[in-house]
């Protein structure tokens, strides 16, 4: 009796130990950080297109929120990235209001709120019925833009757009070494925010609806709104990767709206590796880096690539890169222990 | 002309290229409505399939001067074969897998197919010879109208007959909507389920290349046709219900009047009105209109 | 006093075809009753009208004498209702212990928090812990459910049940699917259930039946054919026809 209650104890403190210390910061997580903090010293030619990189890893996070950790399908996520895109480049253009920082703050507000009243009505649908609603909503958003595109500049767009000095004191100089600082330095608030939120009661709550969101309804979760709420969140930091888009950019058309952009953050967040974060880290600068070289040596070759590469990943490698990694290491584990 | 006579010349115009262009969804919708109610598989290939017609459609009237119908028959065909064969060794391995898993897979295939493409035929929009009697106008009597645009009306309205008619009065019709309809319940009734996806799958992307033919003179095609019109294909699968012939049709008839109306009206703007039409109806009726739950 | 449960005359159909036809039922606090009746009675139709996943026509559902008909189905969680499904329905991609802290943390609405860890909760983890125990489930506490063979997945379904705290629970054949070798494990577990919960099970098999149940509803084609205690309902000539009827036209019907 006196050793089961021993290993039963054992097991207790291994399951309890587990689960408490699951969001303490590992060593590897620094990994991302210090490349990124490298490339500005290794590459200080190729900032602007670090910066983008960073955008992206930014927006394919806000993705994951939704798609790798509750599980939903959509196929409009460009509206909150235009939304907050656009949010800078008209307060810009149409209403001299330049200072960068607020202009995250109103992009995020904006995108959320979006993100809000959307979601509100469309998450209450699953499937090809989403993805269709999502779908048309960000094309919705991109017809109004064009309906008035004396205001929104159509799919010419604002150009030539300045911006203040970050915090009164920081300029835009040629080769983008504030601004990928800048870029870097709200991706990582954000980051501790998603990653807070992540590890939190209601991030456990969001993969329970992922895995099974009838047990959810079973079990009194409020599925729909937590699901608002997530999507909120999503669309207010989709939202801020747009206006850095724009802030980098000094431009900012109606593109951002484009299905095309949808589907792009789609695939690097696969690519990378659904539900864990940096995912959306690995799959955002691979993808950049290989269009940025495929497409200057042939766009044509670049597009069968991503294809290839698509179907690859759906055949062999479901859970993207990391998710390579990660059979790569148990098979390790294996053998180490065999 | 007096306003009520111009007012009445504009709406007969939009009906009558609304019908048009509502023929042509239906053709290259049907299929991927079928296949997808039948087998809940995501084809976002579809697209690519329609395109890929019509540039076999190019390649015979121009390089082997074979007639613009007959192009349209052999294309159709060969397309059919082409997708048993992608059913077969890729499709096959996806039927359990998650919506995203399909979407993503088909994506890609699309991406190689629209890589191929322009590798072969350039990005610039290919015409085709037409024969004599599709150009030009028609003399309906009360009016002249474009005699392509007719043709489609009459071709889309026989084979809507003809769909109807397999669907409805024929055992292989009634084992598809059985099985559309509950599949275990067909399986367990000896219904193979899997041969006939496989036909429906030939029927249907058969049927797509078919629209991609007949869209080269309607509407242009280039490569990019295969994503830019796959997301109308799927607007009109989702809105007229997934596997329902009568939903597909209905749904092509709205989006395709409503469409045509709306660039009439609004040139530019009026690409709105399909998709405020899709949100509307899919937060009212989510399954479409004669969809499932 | 007022009954944990009681569902008065409820009434539902699936087009044409009635599947709940003029059902009262009362569960009382403590209770022990077993729902049986031939395959396509609507036993599980019947606790899916009164959790809340269908409708009913008409007729009312009353949780400790609330009337819960129009609340959806996480309302009548909260209020104390909980189920096991036929078929489970766990968090297949997630650990055996996650399962159970998703839910009690679900039940005292620690979920709503986004900011602290979910670590922090350390009552959380150990309350779930103390359900894992008493199922005997610790062991597999950091197992990903999927790995665990189904009789012991079918102990997280309960498990789950139970860490809802409920007032009311309802189970659909709680050892349906389970190995035999198995079976006993969960019947040990419906046996000692705190006796003030009131249970419904549903259970097709008549040892286990006549074992736990203190009362009997018999469900014939969506209507109660009759209830009373197990040895009434042993006794019972047309229960044995129904039943015996059922034998005779086998595979006439669907489940």
């Amino acid at each position: 009796m006196a050793a089961s209650e021993t290993i039963g104890a054992a097991a207790r403190e291994r399951a309890t130990d587990y689960l408490a210390k699951r969001h303490r910061f590992r060593l590897a997580e620094a990994l991302p950080w210090l490349i990124a903090i490298a490339v500005f010293f290794i590459f200080p030619t190729r900032l602007t297109f670090g910066s983008q990189v960073l955008v992206m890893v930014m927006f394919a996070l806000s993705l994951d929120l939704i798609l790798g950790y509750a599980g939903i399908v959509t196929l409009g996520h460009a509206a909150f990235f235009g939304v907050g895109a656009y949010t800078v480049g008209l307060a810009a253009a149409r209403l001299d209001w330049t200072e960068p920082i607020s202009g995250l703050f109103a992009a995020a507000i904006a995108a959320g709120l979006v993100g809000f009243v959307t979601g509100w009505f469309l998450l209450r649908y699953r499937g090809l019925t989403l993805l269709m609603l999502t779908l048309a909503t960000a094309i919705l958003l991109q017809e109004t833009g064009n309906l008035r595109s004396d205001i929104s500049g159509g799919y010419d767009g604002l150009p030539g757009l300045t911006f203040k000095p970050l915090l009164g004191i920081f300029d835009y100089d040629l080769y983008g070494h504030t601004y990928y600082l800048y870029v870097l330095a709200v991706l990582a608030v954000v980051f501790y925010l998603i990653r807070r939120i992540v590890y939190s009661p209601f991030g456990q709550a969001l993969t329970g609806i992922r895995e099974n969101v009838r047990r959810m309804h079973a079990i009194g979760s409020p599925v729909h709104r937590r699901l608002v709420t997530v999507y909120t969140i999503a669309a207010a930091i989709a939202g801020v990767a747009g206006a850095l888009f724009t802030q980098t950019n000094a431009y900012v058309t109606l593109t951002v709206f484009d299905f095309d952009n949808s589907a792009k953050v789609m695939v690097m967040l696969i690519l990378g590796g659904t539900g864990r974060l940096y995912g959306a880290f690995v799959g955002a600068a691979v993808y950049m880096v290989l269009e940025d070289y495929f497409s200057k040596l042939s766009p044509t070759f670049w597009q069968f690539g991503i294809g290839l590469m698509l179907v690859l990943a759906v055949l062999f490698a479901p859970r993207g890169i990391l998710g390579l990694f990660e059979r790569v290491g148990s098979y390790l584990a294996e053998r180490k222990r065999s | 002309m007096g306003l009520v006579p111009q007012f009445a010349n504009i709406a007969v115009s939009i009906l009558f290229d609304g019908l048009a262009y509502a023929m042509f969804l239906f053709i290259t919708s049907v299929g991927l409505s079928v296949t997808m109610g039948l087998m809940g598989f995501v084809n976002l290939a579809h697209g690519a399939f329609a395109m890929a017609g019509g540039y076999v459609v190019v390649t015979l009237t121009r390089s082997y001067g074979i007639g613009f119908v007959p192009s349209l028959v052999i294309a159709a065909i060969v397309i059919g074969a082409v997708s048993v064969v992608f059913e077969r060794f890729l499709y096959r391995r996806l039927y359990k897998s998650t919506d995203l898993e399909q979407v993503l897979l088909t994506i890609g295939l699309a991406f190689m197919a629209i890589a191929t493409a322009t590798y072969i035929y350039g990005p610039i929009p290919k015409s085709v010879p037409l024969p004599d009697w599709l150009q030009g106008d028609v003399n309906l009597g009360f009016r002249y109208f474009p005699s392509y645009r007719a043709f489609l009306i009459v071709l889309g309205t026989v084979l809507i007959a003809v769909l109807w008619y397999a669907f409805e009065r024929t055992n292989i019709g009634a084992k598809i909507r059985a099985a559309v309809d509950n599949r275990r319940m067909a399986e367990s009734v000896g219904i193979n389920v899997d041969r006939l996806f496989t036909l429906t799958f030939a029927v249907g992307s058969g049927l797509a290349a078919l629209g991609g033919g007949l869209a080269i003179q309607l509407l242009g095609l280039s490569p990019s046709f295969a994503v830019l019109y796959l997301v109308l294909f799927l607007i009109v699968v989702a809105v007229g219900g997934l596997g329902s012939l009568k939903g597909t049709l209905l749904a092509a008839l709205v989006l395709g009047i409503f469409d045509t109306g709306g660039k009439y009206l609004l040139a530019d703007a009026g690409g709105f009105f399909v998709y405020a039409v899709t949100v509307v109806v899919l937060l009212i009726k989510p399954a479409g209109f004669y969809g499932r739950e | 006093m007022t009954a944990a449960l009681q569902v008065e005359k409820l009434n539902r159909a699936f087009g044409a075809l009635p599947v709940t036809r003029d059902v009262d039922l009362t569960l009382e606090r403590g209770a022990r009753r077993a729902l049986i009746g031939p395959n396509g009675a609507g036993k599980t139709t019947l606790v899916n009208l009164i959790t809340g996943v269908l409708k009913p026509h008409s007729g009312r559902v009353l949780l400790n004498g609330e009337d819960i008909t129009a609340s959806s189905q996480a309302a009548r969680a909260r209020r104390g209702l909980a189920r096991t499904f036929q078929i489970n329905q766990l968090f297949r991609g997630l650990t055996v212990l996650e399962n159970l802290c998703m839910t009690v943390g679900e039940r005292d609405g620690h979920c709503d928090n986004l900011w602290r860890s979910a670590g922090s909760k350390r009552e959380v983890i150990d309350e779930a812990i103390g359900y894992l125990d008493s199922l005997r489930l610790t062991d597999d506490a950091l197992k990903l459910v999927r790995e665990l063979p189904y009789g012991r997945q079918r102990l997280v379904e309960i498990a789950i049940a139970l860490a809802q705290k409920p007032r009311v629970l309802l189970l659909d054949e709680p050892a349906a699917g389970v190995p035999s070798s198995e079976s006993h494990l969960i019947l040990d577990v419906v046996a000692a259930l705190d006796p003030d919960i009131a249970v419904l099970i549903i259970e097709h098999d008549m040892d286990v039946v006549f074992r736990f149940a203190k009362e009997i509803t018999v469900l014939v084609q969506g209507a109660v054919f009759t209830q009373g205690t197990p040895d009434e309902i042993m006794n019972n000539e047309q229960v044995r026809a129904v039943y015996l009827g059922q034998e005779g036209h086998r595979g006439g019907h669907h489940g």
